[in-house]
């Protein structure tokens, strides 16, 4: 016999769909099949499955093999280079839930750690921004029972977030939406034609990494005034009816993404784009929103928004919170040789990050827990396999909205495996015997 | 011959759910160990698709496999998935933000038939112990 289990939450990117149905067995340790998610999530779930698992943690010897220890020797591991480092960095929280960060947060505020989760290569720069001149935003439910013009910048949701545009921006009909797609007009800037340009209305090929200038016409095209011939690679007449056309909306929703992000000009474009949105205001309703990518890396932000009061690149090691973009995020640390040992939890900087931060952590002491084998397992000392956030653990999870939703435990992890939090208690109290206090 | 492109990273669906199933895995080198070239600068390049190619920056270099842009056209512009292999070649430099500048890397493109595109895991450890050309 099988059931299942229906309002599961998907814990692969920032749109959170909470409407899947997963099967299992009878017995709740093994997971068959998926329903509703899309193809990215449903792998992540039919992936705790697989039968390659590693199930216990591993420490790498001298040969460069891999030795089996048990989870008492991985949290003494674990405790030792945190409390043995004068400045260790403990990266990623993004793929794990509030509680373990929770957690994860009381170790770095005990070791003088530097935190920081995986918004600082993804939307750090939309934070900086945001502190900078403030954001006009909304929930995903709002856009999609208002919003009637869809400005997509810089993001490709047909291929990051796959569901998005068919749960809120595009298609859905809501209460003020009622003809879905048709009473939609879709806007998309990006320099390729994009899947999810191939649905919108009008597509801006912009030359890459002129976002700025392109920002700063449409703001100048609300008013009407002088715009150059072309911009950005964009003749002013396509921009000037753009700009009508978001103008004549009743509820302008931007999305934004990497190509905003991680382009030269980075928080100054998103400056620009908060900019764009709050001249909009002028004429219309308008709010934006960052696509965030991992499933909870806003929910990090919001824990040490609420813990240290900022929500990346938190410098804990003179014993108070510091914040510095530039100088306390993970890739400037690690180049400078500023932090001695690596603690990575939820993420993969050894796939994600700059090669030649990779090649740092590889020389320092080193740990990753993660359920997955990674490139950021095989340059670390020491590896540890944990469960599943919402698939073999429930917790809470922050929306790309800012909206909390408790993820679900669907399967049963297998048999003596940790998940974070619990690892993380553990280390904590070693920690804390260490330390004596 | 060798060609000069804009090259830019991200997300693909398929880079996402190879990522899931497992970075060791064939199927994410297949997803990320490539390049996505224009036909126009496929021309210019002198090379058929899916030819081995070697990508070089300023900041380092990669053998990665071209193919025909999925989401083009887009002359002048080249795209590897976000990943060991993009991370190989782009900017580095954060200049004082955070954020390491993924999008818009300068890059040289030239054919390399005979060489091997790496595993992630591989590339990673060898790229760690100077292992790489």
């Amino acid at each position: 016999m099988t059931k299942t289990v229906t309002d599961v939450i998907c814990p692969f990117c920032g749109t959170l769909c909470d409407d899947l149905e997963v099967v299992v067995s009878a017995d709740n340790k093994e997971l068959l099949e998926v329903y509703n998610a899309c193809a990215i999530g449903a792998e992540k779930f039919l992936h705790s499955q697989a039968k390659d698992r590693i199930t216990r943690p591993r420490m790498r010897q001298e040969d460069g093999s891999w030795k089996e220890i048990s989870y008492d020797e991985a949290i003494e591991y674990t405790a030792k280079i945190l409390t043995d480092a004068r400045k260790p960095l403990m990266y990623g929280w993004s793929s794990t839930n509030c509680e373990a960060q929770a957690v994860g947060s009381e170790i770095g505020e005990l070791v003088g750690a530097v935190m920081d989760n995986t918004a600082t290569v993804c939307h750090g720069t939309s934070l900086i921004a945001v502190q900078d001149i403030g954001i006009p935003s909304c929930t995903l439910g709002e856009v999609k029972n208002r919003a009637d013009r869809i400005l997509f910048w810089g993001c490709n949701p047909a291929h990051a977030h796959p569901r998005h545009m068919s749960r809120y921006s595009i298609f859905p009909r809501g209460f003020f939406t009622g003809k879905g797609h048709k009473g939609r007009k879709v806007i998309v800037i990006d320099p390729r034609p994009t899947d999810t340009a191939s649905v919108a209305d009008v597509h801006l090929q912009i030359e890459q990494g002129r976002d700025y200038e392109l920002l700063n016409a449409f703001r100048v095209a609300f008013k009407d005034e002088q715009l150059p011939d072309v911009v950005a690679g964009i003749p002013k007449e396509k921009i000037y009816e753009a700009a009508e056309l978001l103008k004549s909306g009743r509820f302008v929703i931007i999305f934004f993404g990497m190509g905003v992000t991680q382009s030269l000009g980075k928080n100054h474009n998103i400056d620009e784009a908060i900019a764009v949105t709050r001249d909009l205001n002028e004429y219309t309703k308008a709010a934006i929103m960052p696509m965030r990518g991992h499933y909870n890396v806003t929910g990090s932000g919001q824990v040490w928004g609420w813990l240290f009061g900022f929500p990346y690149a938190v410098d804990l090691s003179r014993g108070f919170a510091r914040y510095n973009p530039g100088e306390t995020t993970s890739n400037d640390l690690l180049r400078r040789d500023e932090v001695d040992a690596v603690f990575v939890l939820g993420s993969d900087p050894g796939a994600h990050f700059p090669f030649s931060s990779v090649k740092k952590i590889y020389n320092l002491p080193s740990v990753a827990i993660d359920p997955h084998e990674t490139p950021t397992t095989e340059v670390c000392k020491v590896h540890v396999p944990v469960a599943f956030v919402g698939v073999e653990v429930g917790g809470c999870a922050y929306r790309m909205d800012n909206v909390p939703i408790e993820t679900r435990k669907v399967v049963e992890p297998p048999e003596g495996m940790m998940t974070d939090e619990e690892f993380l208690r553990h280390v904590l109290a070693r920690v804390k015997e260490i330390q004596g206090v | 011959m060798a060609i000069r492109v804009n090259l830019i990273t991200g997300r693909t669906i398929q880079q996402g759910v190879s990522m899931e199933a497992g970075k060791e895995k064939p199927a994410y080198t297949a997803a990320c160990g490539i390049i996505e070239l224009d036909p126009a600068d496929f021309k210019k390049l002198g090379a058929f698709r899916n030819t081995n190619v070697r990508v070089t920056s300023d900041y380092g270099n990669v053998i990665v496999k071209a193919v025909e842009a999925t989401q083009g056209p887009h002359p002048g512009v080249a795209y590897i998935p976000m990943g060991p292999w993009a991370n190989m070649v782009i900017n580095p430099n954060t200049y004082s933000t955070g954020m390491p500048t993924f999008k818009g890397t300068p890059v040289t493109v030239e054919v390399a038939k005979n060489e091997p595109v790496f595993s992630s895991l591989e590339l990673v450890r060898k790229g760690c112990r100077g292992e790489l050309a």
